[in-house]
């Protein structure tokens, strides 16, 4: 294994390298401008606008600005923001927390909900319990974020006022109490979110539990008189997982700024808002950042998926 | 309406004939704006009313947590550094100016102990200069005292080129001097009849400069105290995040007295304008949204829940189309749209007015817009009783269809009109924006039934409005035949809006399409009577000579206003608020306070 994660990382650094440059050029190719907001506003002379471009080398020709941005990314300075004039790693670190709170516990609750049900599906094809799981996870996947969202704030936070609709991420409480707030504001986008996800897990544990459970060995099992649980438990589940497992570190990535529908539905500070805020205002090495590091998380997700799925299966060797 | 009749106005309010209130809505029915009608007013010699407060609570502080919406979230806190009003709103919460312009146009002193005027002699005869005298006893939120150098200091910093200040238009050409520790004199090089432009609302907030004094020039981006603002306002400082969240606390030093009413303030940005009126009227979780873009019929069946109240004040914002007078698609000098080009339709005034009466403001106004928005014409504001005889709008098809086939247009086989061959069809853009796309559906309804064709493209906002040269779909470059966005009037003063008539303004690819003058539009007794109000001193004789000019525009067709836009704001029943659609929302922050 060690020669191939070398070999691993060594193809990556050059992928990583061709993906920024893609990047940069397609971001330095877009229109837009992020000084237009002071375009239009008559008080700002012309030179002030000239003079702040020239500042934030907006007037360099492309391939000066890309490699000023690889040096000083190389030096561990991701950029200072056109619009908020802050280092772009602030505004980034500001994000992070809510980030993983919210998005890292979606991810964790449609865990919890995919593997269950998908497992006590797969032991009962076709019954009741089945046919309901799947209805629901297609109504799940094929409704999109928004519209549940909405749905959700429409029933919880207008009519049965229940729920706050607007995220803080500041609450001024210490203890339980902050905790319950916490949850109270938190509930709505988790579930929006989880649900979507566990939806599509559900169907891909449920497969790949229908594939293992045929096989010969779990007919053995059965047959040596071992409980149904245990069968189950210990033989079908680990390896019917496999392929799961490395799906869901696959969309672990997503966690860092996938969910930028929802974000703005709940008005959730995620990294997700961040990006879409810094595009529509053409905030460039604020997108540069952001899109640089989720391309990063791609090729150390994939690779992890990669390395998970050949230690969990013997029979997958490295070459 | 002559000199003469302004003159005889004013003097009907000096003697007490007519209210003041009366005059200043006259003025804005004209085209100028409130503080520009009570500069004229200032100017000869009528005291500015004395507004009573109407601030209830007795004590300071007590009223518990003020958490307002602002669905463009503040992107940073420094006030020369704004980049739209947002960041202006969320410097204004910790800043402050001398002075704010209330809705009806009046100044109202902040940090200065008086509006200055001819009378206690603030005002200089020869209306070169302006002496301020500043409150004593003002701290900063760090305890040091608020001085005239802040003033000095203010001024320097912003107009500093290697600071890249967004106000430093307003302070360039001025010179400010310190007459002793709370005295400043503002001096202009010429005889300047609007003063009230330095350290006057928005562009005016004042820095301290114990805390910028080391960042002034080239270091102005690495001040710390961009992102953690010290002010004399009524709360201090306590959390930003960009885009996100500004919180602050009481100021429990502030100089005015009982005030602030609540002891925190939390300004929430992010999310949209239809979720912001949701939370403020029907979950009642905000007691404040900004600009509430939003169809008036949602509006209402949210108020219908009791728990909030829609805000509507009038400001000089105004929804209009531009029609092009030269040749969109045509290339000269590797330019379109070029001044060298002519429009081979709307250069006949017969098809201009034409088009002035296909556009249906009334429906527009009902349908869409409702209470947030007024149809006009010259910006008129109903009621009638206020309507210049200048100007009018009216809404009649068949008068078109007339027109037009009086003028030799002559419908073909398809329905379409042409002349010389060529076909009335017009590329007509504007922003995309829901509301927008409805407005363009109407017009072009109506353009049919008089045999024109409109074609219609929508550019996302965020390039319509850029200044991006090499992008061939902003506002700036015009290349199409008609085009239509919202104007606004965001300085109190009328000459900074008109100059966007002038020839020399013209957008062009000399000045990289950055003129003023978007519309192409040329005519010299224009740039003379805009020239004589510069430096015309007599703020009468001013307002005449912009009311002409005003006059001049819309006479000659090349513009249609469509719709006045006023401010919409939600709040929750309780909250009482002093808003001002000549300043920022903030502009009374101080007074603000929940009713019990």
């Amino acid at each position: 294994m060690g020669p191939y994660l070398l070999r691993r990382l060594a193809v990556a650094l050059p992928s990583l390298l061709g993906i920024s440059v893609v990047l940069f050029t397609i971001l330095a190719l877009a229109p837009g401008d992020p000084f237009e907001e002071l375009a239009t506003n008559p008080n700002v002379p012309a030179e002030v606008r000239e003079m702040l471009r020239h500042k934030f080398g907006l007037d360099d020709p492309v391939y000066l600005r890309y490699f000023h941005w690889l040096v000083a990314m190389l030096h561990g300075d991701w950029g200072f923001s056109f619009i908020s004039r802050v280092d772009v790693d602030t505004l980034i670190w500001q994000r992070v927390p809510v980030t993983l709170a919210v998005i890292g516990a979606s991810q964790l609750l449609a865990l919890a909900v995919a593997l269950p049900v998908g497992v006590i599906s797969a032991r009962k094809p076709y019954s009741w319990f089945d046919r309901i799981a799947s209805t629901l996870a297609f109504v799940g996947f094929s409704l999109p974020t928004f519209f549940t969202g909405l749905l959700l704030i429409l029933l919880f936070s207008i009519k049965l006022d229940w729920l706050p609709f607007v995220y803080r991420a500041d609450i001024a409480a210490t203890g339980w109490q902050w905790w319950w707030e916490q949850i109270r504001q938190s509930i709505m986008p988790v579930m929006v979110l989880g649900l979507f996800q566990a939806a599509s897990w559900t169907r891909y544990v449920r497969s790949s539990m229908l594939d293992v459970i045929r096989l010969d060995y779990v007919t053995t099992a059965r047959s040596k008189g071992l409980a149904e649980r245990v069968v189950i438990l210990k033989h079908v589940v680990r390896n019917a997982l496999i392929p799961v497992v490395t799906l869901v570190a696959l969309t672990m990535p997503q966690v860092f700024g996938g969910a930028i529908v929802t974000e703005q539905i709940f008005r959730i500070p995620g990294i997700g808002s961040l990006l879409i805020d810094a595009i529509l205002r053409n905030d460039t090495p604020v997108i540069m950042a952001v899109t640089f590091v989720f391309a990063c998380l791609v090729i150390v997700f994939n690779l992890i998926a990669d390395l998970l799925y050949g230690w969990l299966d013997p029979r997958i060797s490295f070459r | 309406m002559q000199e003469r009749d302004l003159r005889d106005l004013i003097e009907n309010v000096r003697e007490g004939k007519l209210p003041r209130r009366s005059f200043i809505q006259q003025m804005v029915s004209l085209g100028l704006t409130a503080p520009m009608a009570s500069m004229m007013l200032m100017h000869s010699g009528v005291a500015q009313a004395q507004v009573p407060s109407t601030y209830k609570p007795t004590k300071r502080g007590g009223g518990g947590a003020l958490k307002v919406l602002w669905w463009q979230g503040a992107t940073l806190l420094q006030p020369h550094f704004a980049a739209g009003t947002k960041d202006q709103e969320g410097s204004r919460i910790f800043y402050e100016p001398l002075a704010v312009w209330d809705n009806d146009g009046n100044l109202v002193p902040v940090l200065a102990t008086e509006i200055p005027s001819r009378e206690n002699g603030g005002l200089s005869a020869d209306g070169k200069s302006v002496t301020w005298k500043l409150k004593k006893g003002v701290t900063w939120h760090d305890g040091q005292p608020f001085t005239a150098d802040d003033c000095v200091f203010t001024a320097d910093f912003a107009r500093d080129p290697a600071s890249a200040a967004v106000t430093s238009g307003v302070y360039k050409d001025v010179k400010v001097d310190k007459v002793d520790s709370h005295t400043i004199r503002v001096s202009f090089s010429k005889a300047t009849p609007f003063w009230a432009t330095a350290f006057v609302a928005a562009e005016g907030m004042i820095i301290p400069k114990h805390l910028f004094a080391p960042y002034i020039g080239g270091k102005s981006r690495e001040a710390p105290n961009n992102l953690k603002p010290v002010g004399t306002g009524p709360y201090k400082f306590v959390e930003f995040k960009p885009g996100d969240i500004v919180r602050g606390e009481i100021n429990n030093n502030y100089h005015m007295p009982n005030r602030p009413f609540f002891d925190s303030i939390e300004m929430k940005g992010g999310g949209d304008a239809a979720s912001a009126a949701r939370a403020v009227l029907q979950t009642g979780e905000y007691d404040y949204a900004w600009n509430l873009q939003v169809e008036d019929e949602v509006l209402k069946r949210m108020e219908a829940g009791g728990k909030g109240r829609v805000q509507i004040v009038s400001s000089g914002d105004i929804e209009f189309i531009q029609l092009n007078p030269t040749d969109p698609f045509t290339e000269v000098d590797g330019e379109r749209s070029s001044m060298k080009t002519k429009h081979f339709a709307f250069t006949d005034p017969a098809v201009r007015q034409a088009m002035a009466l296909l556009a249906d403001r009334k429906s527009i106004q009902e349908f869409i817009y409702g209470r947030t928005g007024i149809a006009t014409s010259n910006f008129l504001n109903n009621p009638p009783r206020f309507r210049s005889p200048n100007t009018s709008f009216e809404f009649n098809i068949d008068k078109a269809n007339q027109i037009l086939d009086g003028a030799g247009w002559k419908k073909g086989a398809d329905g379409v009109r042409e002349k010389g061959g060529k076909k009335m069809k017009f590329v007509y853009q504007t922003s995309v924006n829901g509301i927008r796309q409805k407005e363009q559906a109407i017009v072009k309804q109506a353009c049919q039934k008089a045999g024109i064709e409109l074609e219609l493209k929508s550019v996302t906002a965020a390039v319509f409005f850029s200044s991006d040269v090499a992008n061939p779909d902003t506002y700036g470059k015009f290349y199409c035949d008609m085009q239509m966005y919202t104007t606004t009037m965001t300085q109190p003063d009328a000459e900074r809006f008109m100059d966007q008539y002038l020839t020399k303004e013209i957008s062009a690819k000399a000045n990289k399409w950055q003129g003023r003058n978007i519309c192409r539009w040329s005519n010299d007794e224009y740039d003379k009577a805009f020239h004589a109000a510069e430096g015309e001193l007599d703020p009468v004789k001013r307002a005449a000579l912009f009311i002409r000019m005003n006059d001049m525009v819309i006479k000659d067709g090349v513009v249609l206003p469509l719709i006045s836009r006023p401010r919409v704001r939600g709040s929750n029943l309780k909250l009482v608020t002093r808003l001002s659609g000549w300043d920022l929302d903030f502009a009374g922050l101080q007074d603000w306070y929940r009713e019990v």
